[in-house]
């Protein structure tokens, strides 16, 4: 009892003390995914900092990634901390024109590493020609396949449109769903619309569509939804996909009954969790449609970014030019096995990790993803009108209309 | 009892008339005197952002920057929403489906109204989805109507039949939906039920019995005027739990698929307070429609509540 006191005492005593120097280096940072490896990976980095700046004190706060795009509203503007994570593409939107991010154009001139080292990526953490925010991480995307079943089935990986519909034919003559996909959430139908959009139109579309410039019933949309029709038809997905969540669909494509999967690096875990080895799958980029179009991929970025009412504006920008280091990217992205931003980092020793490299650094434009080009509000009339499509591939016209009327009004 | 009152104060009126003006009103104060918390709370949370709401809904908002007034654009644009159709009309068949709960739980209370050995247990049994947050039985519910693994498709299968996607399908999800929200609501019901019950006078039971009453002669003449309260309950709690359904629907298919199960409450939320949802104004909008709606029935309670009241009972 009286040590319980006594500890409370000198507990109470260090909090004061702490409080006393408070000014001189308390730094908060929030971050979104408490899942084992992303946490790790953020967590080693945040004691590399801390080892680097031993009289700043670092807090942080880990929360649930759907909790925290709920949160964060309520937290730049009441208590905000001195570093997020957050999206960068229009999803940063609303927060730059709400003046609450830090405008951190300064840092990125004035650093030597963030100046050189991510020019690829600079555009996304743009905007009103001001950088604000700084990423530590991004992913390819793509067809994730089950080698074994295609080697059992003879089928290669497909480099064309038209070798995909011939390896889907045997697919589905052996009995296997070519696609699986779960849409309850949507953004996974987003995947296979922008790949298919970027394709068939290429990049500048794709930002025109997503920039409001171009119409959804333009021809050349049109005919983006017309080889999803083929696909439909020929490659099918598996059925019920609209009450399954991207994790759900991961089921069929490990027993087998599916043998590829649009999507990002990210649910190479899940592959592994659910069984599968590295023998038994393998990526490879959507295939091309438009003969000798310039190839872009989809490569959504995640990043950190300053309130604008953060306390401490100092000590978070020692941080985010201290994540911005080849050394300290590389090795936070070996541990959630995904890609540096840093063009000067190292990337993992890992197939798909190279593989997706190859991917992305050859591509002539990188689109974040439908959900974080296109506004919020587009975004998710957007994709329920896709997963619709999916559904009832007959109701286009009308899904197509109701798009333009929403586009209409959200780009006013 | 009044008229010793008015009695009593007149004596004393003329009786000491330099009293405090306190000790003189106390009767009068002292009710909204212990009143005044819940009033000042209620206010507080529940008046004032109806208000709120409704300045809300005449503005552009992001929740964030800048509101601009846009007098009724909002309202305009609900007129010109086909998901508010199909929100409200999603609404109407709660409402009407919903209710089954109350005679449903009436049948299960009157089954359960017997003097059986281990009824207690029978009872609690049924009670038990009620206890159960309405997060789990949607949950629960998900499961069974799953195509691939749940109850409904081993069922489906056993006839040899493929088994239809409840909840992918827009044409049944609503009805999926609203079934999840019926088992727990008919727990409510019963329970309801039950207590009044215990209430039925047995003299009244045994005069209908000694004219001749019996079966549903029995139960429409006798028992059923005596559970008006519990049914004026049950109709009550029924109403505005299907009017404010929500969980259900954030837990088994978020509105889905493309937004054919959404209801006003949760079509509020999406375009106010969800990952994509920047409107505060469309969504106050909705929620001041959703008021309204709630204020035909509230009030139709609260007259009828009122009445009774006065009705002496």
């Amino acid at each position: 009892m009286k040590s319980l006191f006594k500890s409370t005492i000198i507990g109470a005593a260090a909090v004061v003390l702490m409080a006393g120097t408070a000014s001189a280096g308390d730094l908060v940072i929030n971050f979104d995914d408490p899942n084992p490896a992303p946490k790790a990976g953020f967590e080693a980095a945040v004691e590399a900092f801390k080892k680097a700046n031993p009289d700043i004190n670092v807090t942080v706060n880990i929360n649930d990634r759907e909790a925290h795009k709920t949160a964060i509203r309520n937290f730049l503007s009441a208590d905000a901390p001195d570093v997020t994570s957050w999206y960068p593409g229009n999803r940063m939107g609303p927060f730059v024109d709400a003046g609450q991010f830090e405008d951190i154009s300064e840092l990125w001139a004035s650093d030597a590493n963030l100046s050189t080292s991510f020019e690829a990526i600079k555009p996304t953490m743009t905007r009103d020609g001001k950088q604000w925010g700084v990423p530590y991480s991004y992913y390819q995307w793509g067809i994730y396949y089950r080698k074994d079943i295609f080697e059992k089935n003879n089928v290669s990986e497909p480099k064309t449109w038209d070798e995909l519909l011939t390896a889907c034919d045997s697919l589905k003559e052996a009995g296997v769903t070519p696609f699986t996909i779960g849409t309850k959430f949507l953004w996974t139908a987003a995947g296979v619309f922008d790949y298919l959009n970027l394709r068939t139109n290429g990049y500048d579309v794709h930002n025109d569509l997503t920039a409001g410039k171009v119409k959804y019933t333009d021809p050349r949309i049109k005919e983006t939804f017309a080889n999803w029709q083929t696909m439909l038809e020929r490659c099918s997905f598996v059925d019920n996909h609209a009450t399954m969540s991207w994790q759900d669909a991961v089921a069929p494509f490990a027993k087998g009954e599916a043998a590829m999967y649009v999507m990002g690096n990210f649910a190479v875990a899940a592959f592994k969790d659910a069984g599968l080895t590295d023998d038994q799958i393998d990526y490879f980029q959507f295939p091309e449609i438009t003969p000798g179009l310039a190839r872009a991929e989809e490569a959504p970025a995640d990043a950190f970014f300053i309130p604008a009412n953060a306390k401490n504006k100092e000590d978070a920008k020692k941080f985010l030019s201290f994540i911005a280091q080849p050394e300290v990217q590389a090795e936070w992205n070996k541990t959630i096995g995904q890609l540096p931003p840093n063009s000067k980092s190292a990337i993992a020793d890992d197939k798909f990790i190279q593989k997706g490299f190859e991917a992305v650094s050859t591509a002539s434009g990188l689109a974040q993803f439908f959900d974080r080009d296109a506004p919020a509000e587009m975004a998710k009339v957007g994709m329920e009108g896709f997963q619709e499509f999916m559904v009832k591939p007959d109701r286009l016209d009308a899904i197509l209309e109701r798009l333009d009327k929403t586009q209409e009004r959200v780009y006013k | 009892m009044s008229s010793v009152e008015s009695l009593d104060d007149a004596s004393v009126v003329t009786a000491v008339d330099n009293r405090s003006w306190y000790k003189k009103n106390r009767l009068a104060i002292a009710p909204w005197l212990f009143l005044t918390p819940a009033i000042l709370f209620f206010l507080v949370y529940v008046i004032l952002p109806i208000f709120q709401s409704i300045w809300i809904s005449f503005h552009d908002w992001d929740g964030l920057g800048e509101a601009t007034w846009v007098g009724l654009a909002n309202y305009v644009e609900l007129l010109d929403d086909d998901r508010f159709y199909t929100s409200l009309w999603n609404n109407l068949l709660w409402l009407f489906l919903f209710l089954l709960a109350v005679p449903a739980g009436l049948f299960i209370a009157l089954f359960l109204n017997q003097t059986v050995f281990g009824m207690r247990l029978y009872k609690s049994l049924f009670f038990f989805p009620f206890v159960i947050s309405q997060v789990v039985v949607g949950l629960i519910f998900t499961w069974f109507y799953n195509p691939n693994f749940g109850i409904i498709a081993e069922i489906w299968n056993w006839f040899g039949a493929s088994p239809p996607s409840i909840l992918g399908d827009e044409r049944y999800v609503t009805y999926g939906i609203i079934v999840a929200g019926l088992w727990p609501q008919i727990a409510y019901c019963m329970i309801l039920y039950l207590t009044g019950l215990n209430n039925v006078s047995p003299d009244q039971v045994e005069a209908g019995r000694l004219d001749g009453a019996k079966g549903l002669k029995m139960l429409w003449y006798v028992i059923l005027p005596q559970l008006w309260p519990a049914t004026f309950l049950a109709i009550v709690v029924t109403v505005i739990g299907a009017l404010r359904s929500f969980d259900m629907i954030a837990i088994m298919t978020q509105g889905g698929p493309y937004g054919s199960s959404n209801v006003l409450s949760y079509f509020m939320y999406e375009q106010a307070l969800s990952e994509y949802g920047f409107r505060m104004g469309y969504g106050s909008a909705i929620a001041v429609v959703l008021f309204l709606i709630m204020l035909v029935f509230i009030s139709y309670f609260l007259w009828s509540m009122y009445q009774e009241e006065k009705g002496g009972h």
